[in-house]
């Protein structure tokens, strides 16, 4: 951790998620002020953030892509900037206590080594940089979802059990919380059909064909597919609910598996993204 | 100085004895005024609701008995005898009569633990006896102590938060499932005074869309017009359980009045959107086999009362914090009391040296003849400018002392020692 920009920023989500986590705790009265507070901190660190990202990316003359570091901490960023904006959509403050702490760990995770030594990125581009940026967004709001879908599972098991414990009170409406994980798979969709369809043609320019035949493609259109489907399913009557919410979770399931298992040992050309 | 409190609750008196003790608005008035111009009190606060009425007061003579007078004018102002309403009668004593106030501001002494109507209550008595110039500079500053408490316990702890009514926890429970109310659907089976209470809730919460059925037409008519909503016909009820969100149910009836195959039809018609049902009914109006349907979620009347239980358990585990609030400020209004106790000793001190300055003069300058005028005054002066110096430092001290306990302790002794409270006029 070696730039004072990540050391604040470290700082900034901290206390972000600090105030979200006492939003679930304080009364009515005091919650407008907590929640801009955390609001404010948040945005706060995603220009630190940002300032991060800016840094590393004119050493390296890309997107910060292509190694780990650089793909997490971009994965954070887009993370806490999906969060933020669903929340000035939905006017819903009570699930920042569950999104942060997964911005938070992905950061910690990107910044806790040194990062690796600086080198020319193999590609870059206007082009490249919106295809890496923007699959990247579509795993951030998948994420966003993921844990949307995660509330929603527990506080629906709650809502039918008839256990409602002392948090379950806190929680946001099981409606809101479908309305969130929906709009930020759509989020997710079109940033992931737009990120696609940039790495074809760019593919096409370099190449001069749109098809390389690397597995990381056909997964990835694979887990569009999937999404779409949780978005269409979710509308019908005999998903609706829980079981698009599971559909959901277990969708995130196979975003991982892109993201890991499919980046570091089968893709040919995609390796962190 | 010394405030004292009078009064009964709901913890000391029947509902009937309640009754006849209580104060309309005016009556309140009549009482300050009686109580002020009669001698017994200087500031006065009459808080009367329906589960207590409380006199707050300051009496006019430290050493009379205030409580004695008060209790006499109570029984007189609402023609009751003295013994009969002496044994429901509490009370209490300068910062024991704060403490109890600001317990009732916090909730803490009412029937339903930690509701809120009480500071509203307690708001408005003290606006009403600010307005009517029947407070003083004690009672406002206990009154503003009490609001303050007030407030502070219901921000700070969780006593008031989690829905300790039947009615309350049902409509908690439809916002948890529905975020906002307004805009969704509501269907009520039957009457009973929990739905009402419910529909009530929702009319609270924006909801305005409201079918009532009733076996009876009539008796629907007459509930959807209470409720503001509109009438459907029982036949209809098959059908019009697709239509809500959530629905009240409380009929008389010894076979459940919706059946599994029923909600299941209406769940398909509404494509599954998630519907909330309250069973209010004995026997229960919903087979419970329909607790198993997708997305509806049903709660009967055990379930709610079980959840009303666990909210009553969690409010009273938040009594210790909410009674460490009080304390707090009970510590505030005597530090503030002590200091201007300070001041009041400091001034009988003032006046009592300089009657002994004057005695004094008047006897060493008889014997001293020989002095002129300008020689006489000079000395008086001189006098008076040794016994403020001597006095200056102590009564700096004395206002400095931190420790409640030990500046009161201080303020008795210089009392004593001087015998300030026997030069009172």
């Amino acid at each position: 951790m070696t730039s004072p920009y990540v050391l604040a920023t470290l700082v900034l989500y901290a206390a972000s998620l600090t105030f979200y986590v006492w939003i679930l705790r304080s009364s009515a009265a005091h919650r407008a002020g907590l929640g801009l507070a955390a609001t404010v901190c948040l945005a706060g660190g995603l220009v630190l953030h940002y300032l991060t990202l800016l840094e590393r990316s004119r050493h390296i003359h890309a997107v910060p892509y292509d190694d780990l570091f650089g793909s997490l901490s971009l994965f954070a960023w887009l993370l806490a900037a999906t969060y933020l904006g669903l929340e000035f959509i939905h006017r819903q403050r009570s699930v920042g206590a569950f999104v942060l702490p997964l911005v938070l760990g992905v950061f910690v995770l990107a910044h806790a080594h040194a990062p690796g030594p600086l080198r020319q990125a193999p590609a870059s581009g206007v082009l490249f940089a919106f295809h890496v940026t923007l699959n990247i967004l579509a795993y951030a709001a998948f994420a966003t979802s993921f844990v949307m879908s995660v509330i929603y599972l527990i506080q629906n098991r709650r809502l039918r059990g008839h256990n409602l414990s002392a948090s379950a009170w806190r929680f946001p409406a099981l409606e809101v919380l479908e309305r969130m994980s929906r709009s930020s798979v759509l989020v997710g969709c079109i940033s992931l059909a737009a990120g696609v369809t940039m790495g074809l043609i760019w593919a096409h320019r370099l190449w001069g064909r749109y098809w390389d035949g690397d597995p990381k493609v056909i997964i990835t259109l694979l887990i569009l597919a999937a999404y779409i489907g949780y978005e269409w399913l979710a509308r019908t009557a005999a998903w609706r609910g829980a079981r698009a919410a599971a559909l959901c979770v277990v969708n995130f399931l196979f975003v991982i598996f892109s993201y890991s298992i499919v980046n570091l040992y089968i893709s040919r050309f995609h390796r962190y993204f | 100085m010394e405030i004292v409190l009078i009064g009964l609750s709901h913890h000391t008196a029947t509902v009937e004895l309640r009754e006849r003790v209580a104060f309309s608005a005016e009556q309140a008035r009549q009482a300050a005024d009686q109580l002020r111009s009669g001698g017994i009190f200087e500031e006065t606060l009459v808080l009367s609701t329906c589960n207590r009425s409380e006199l707050y007061g300051v009496p006019a003579e430290l050493s009379g008995d205030s409580a004695g007078a008060v209790e006499r004018f109570l029984a007189s102002f609402h023609r009751l005898e003295p013994a009969e309403l002496g044994k429901s009668l509490y009370r209490y004593r300068d910062h024991h009569a704060v403490r109890h106030l600001f317990r009732v501001a916090a909730g803490l002494d009412s029937m339903l633990l930690g509701e809120a109507e009480i500071l509203g209550q307690v708001r408005e008595a003290y606006r009403a006896a600010l307005d009517h110039g029947a407070t003083g500079p004690v009672l406002n500053r206990m009154f503003q102590g009490a609001l303050e408490v007030g407030k502070r316990v219901r921000n700070e702890t969780e006593i008031g938060t989690r829905p300790v009514s039947v009615a309350f926890a049902g409509v908690k429970l439809a916002e948890q499932i529905f975020g906002r109310l307004v805009g969704q659907r509501a269907l009520i089976l039957g009457a009973g005074a929990t739905s009402e209470q419910v529909v009530a809730h929702l009319r609270d919460r924006g909801l305005t869309k409201l079918r009532v059925l009733n076996r009876s037409a009539d008796h629907a008519q007459e509930l959807a017009g209470r409720f503001g909503g509109e009438a459907g016909k029982w036949e209809d009820l098959p059908n019009a359980l697709a239509w809500p969100t959530l629905i009240v149910t409380s009929v008389s009836s010894p076979e459940p009045a919706i059946s599994r195959e029923m909600l299941e039809r209406a769940m398909a018609a509404r494509s599954n959107r998630a519907l909330l049902v309250m069973d209010l009914g004995v026997p229960r109006n919903v087979a419970p086999d329909a607790a198993s349907l997708y997305n509806v979620y049903l709660y009967n009347i055990d379930d709610l009362t079980g959840i009303v239980e666990q909210n009553r358990k969690a409010r009273e585990a938040e009594v210790p914090r909410a009674e460490s609030l009080v304390e707090e400020h009970v510590e505030k209004f005597m530090h503030w009391q002590a200091g201007v106790e300070v001041g009041a000793v400091l001034a009988d001190l003032r006046t009592r040296l300089a009657a002994e300055r004057e005695a004094f003069l008047r006897e060493r300058l008889a014997a001293m003849p020989h002095l002129s005028e300008p020689d006489r005054a000079q000395f008086a002066q001189m006098l008076e400018d040794l016994l403020n110096r001597v006095i200056l430092q102590p009564a700096e001290k004395l206002r400095g002392v931190p420790e409640l306990r030990r500046k009161i302790q201080n303020l008795e002794a210089l009392r004593d020692l001087f015998r300030l409270d026997q030069e009172k006029p």
